[in-house]
């Protein structure tokens, strides 16, 4: 099982990869949209990203309760 | 009538990754024609292509390129050369009024490797893998909305489709909304970026390409007896035109005048040309029409001349047609014997082609003519670059597409007193 750090610097470079921001930004506190400017189509890349990475579904309607970095290393936590 | 003057040029091409080099290569009689050496192409019939010297991926930034089609990234390519050429700020986004400032930009086929490339993530890993950028990457109009979006214009941003006739129907679209007086400035051109299993299958069953591929740079040969069909090329090329009191208003570079344009349909057949040329030959006549030039005053056409046996004698024929005797002093040439055949993007590359051979007073070759067809009626410069006199010049560039859509653009040399 990985860690929480493992799973965010995981998250980090999906993150960088689609969306560009720098991985050291990318951190649990962090609203995807408010403080890494990431926009809804590059959202969607990166939930699906997470599906690949860490073998979870995320479904289209529990996305949008994904608003942080820790939001989203929760759900992986929870569901891998 | 308003003068509309050319003021900034930007090219991608298969000679290089500007127009100088681009220039540069064809009047030197460089073929951009090379092998496919990736796996794909082993099993096609057609294993040539001519891809742009310069990748788009040396140029855009990886995150930005995911989100943008081959065929934008090209054609954003071309627009910064041709925006920063004109004398305006690319990184600024600005220059111009964004309420004066139009866009035409056209593609003849739109995102293919978008389409297709998303097409085969779904096939192979489910939906899910398809990217939620694959429709604004892969729909026609994403290289003039991109380059809209660049320079913030607002006054209409177009992308007319009319196959391998495309960027020179947007030339003239941008030339009638100037004129118009419903743009200051226009950015105007073409892209495209087909290069892919599909498209070389499906040209290569209609028999269109050529099947030279122990010889690639011999391939694309107009005119000559021993062509067998055009090369799939790829590239864009973009001009920044204006009136020329808006021009010299700003104290811009003048590089040339687009006179005018002419647009005709065959209405004879979806994919031949009408045998008899009319079509063709009309459109070059309401092209002088419209540029108040007559035949006298052409000494120069940069032809479509895709090098497929139909159609580079029926537009011979047409140019003899419309100049009539005045044929004997114009100098023909195709310079997709070089670049292969930017389909969407042929007419915009060919236009600065003919503005460069003005400017510079020679016309490139057309290279691998070395058996004219039986029955060729007009002067083409073969295999070695021609001079054009001094004086004023007046040259036509034509562009043929599938659908029988046929656009002849007319261009002077800047400061010209037909």
């Amino acid at each position: 099982m990985a860690t929480t750090e493992e799973i965010r610097a995981q998250l980090a470079e999906l993150v960088n990869d689609v969306a560009g921001v720098p991985v050291d930004d990318v951190q649990l506190d962090k609203s995807f949209v408010d403080d890494l400017d990431v926009d809804s189509l590059a959202m969607v890349e990166i939930l699906v990203g997470c599906e690949e990475k860490f073998g979870v579904t995320i479904p289209d309607e529990e996305s949008k309760n994904l608003k942080t970095v820790g939001d989203a290393v929760a759900y992986i936590e929870a569901h891998s | 009538m308003t003068e509309i003057v050319i003021t900034g040029i930007g090219a991608t091409t298969p000679l290089g990754g500007d127009m100088a080099s681009t220039w540069a290569g064809m009047v030197a009689g460089t073929s951009g024609v090379h092998a496919i050496t990736e796996e794909w192409a082993a099993d096609l019939p057609v294993k040539i292509a001519a891809h742009v010297k310069v990748d788009p991926s040396e140029l855009i930034d990886r995150v930005k390129a995911r989100r943008l089609d081959r065929s934008t990234q090209l054609a954003l390519i071309a627009a910064q050369q041709a925006w920063t050429d004109a004398g305006f700020d690319w990184e600024a986004g600005e220059g111009v009024d964004p309420h004066r400032l139009s866009v035409s930009v056209a593609s003849g086929i739109g995102g293919l490797h978008s389409l297709l490339n998303n097409w085969d993530a779904q096939r192979d890993k489910g939906y899910r893998r398809v990217s939620p950028f694959t429709i604004p990457m892969l729909m026609a109009n994403a290289p003039a909305a991109n380059v809209g979006l660049a320079i913030h214009a607002k006054a209409g941003v177009h992308t007319p489709v009319s196959a391998c006739a495309s960027s020179n129907e947007a030339i003239s679209l941008g030339l009638d909304l100037l004129r118009l007086g419903r743009a200051d400035v226009a950015v105007v051109g073409g892209t495209e970026a087909t290069i892919h299993p599909l498209p070389l299958a499906a040209f290569g069953q209609m028999q269109a390409l050529s099947r030279r591929n122990d010889e690639p740079e011999r391939a694309s040969r107009p005119w000559d007896a021993d062509r067998d069909g055009f090369v799939m090329g790829e590239g864009s090329a973009i001009l920044v035109i204006e009136s020329l009191e808006h021009a010299r208003a700003r104290g811009a570079k003048i590089y040339g005048t687009i006179a005018g344009a002419g647009i005709t349909a065959d209405s004879y057949d979806m994919v031949q040309p009408d045998p008899s040329g009319e079509g063709q030959s009309h459109a070059m006549q309401k092209a002088l029409q419209d540029a108040g030039l007559s035949a006298s005053d052409i000494r120069h056409v940069n032809a479509h001349g895709t090098s497929t046996p139909a159609g580079d004698m029926t537009e011979a024929h047409s140019i003899r047609t419309a100049l009539g005797k005045a044929a004997d002093n114009v100098v023909v040439t195709s310079t997709k014997s070089m670049t292969g055949h930017l389909l969407g993007g042929a007419g915009a590359l060919e236009t600065l082609a003919t503005l460069m051979a003005l400017r510079e007073r020679i016309v490139p070759p057309t290279i691998n003519l070395e058996h004219p067809e039986a029955g060729l009626d007009v002067d083409v410069a073969a295999n070695v670059a021609r001079p054009l006199p001094e004086g004023d010049l007046a040259a036509l560039n034509n562009s043929f597409g599938f659908g029988g859509h046929n656009v002849a653009i007319a261009i002077t040399n800047a400061n010209a007193t037909f």
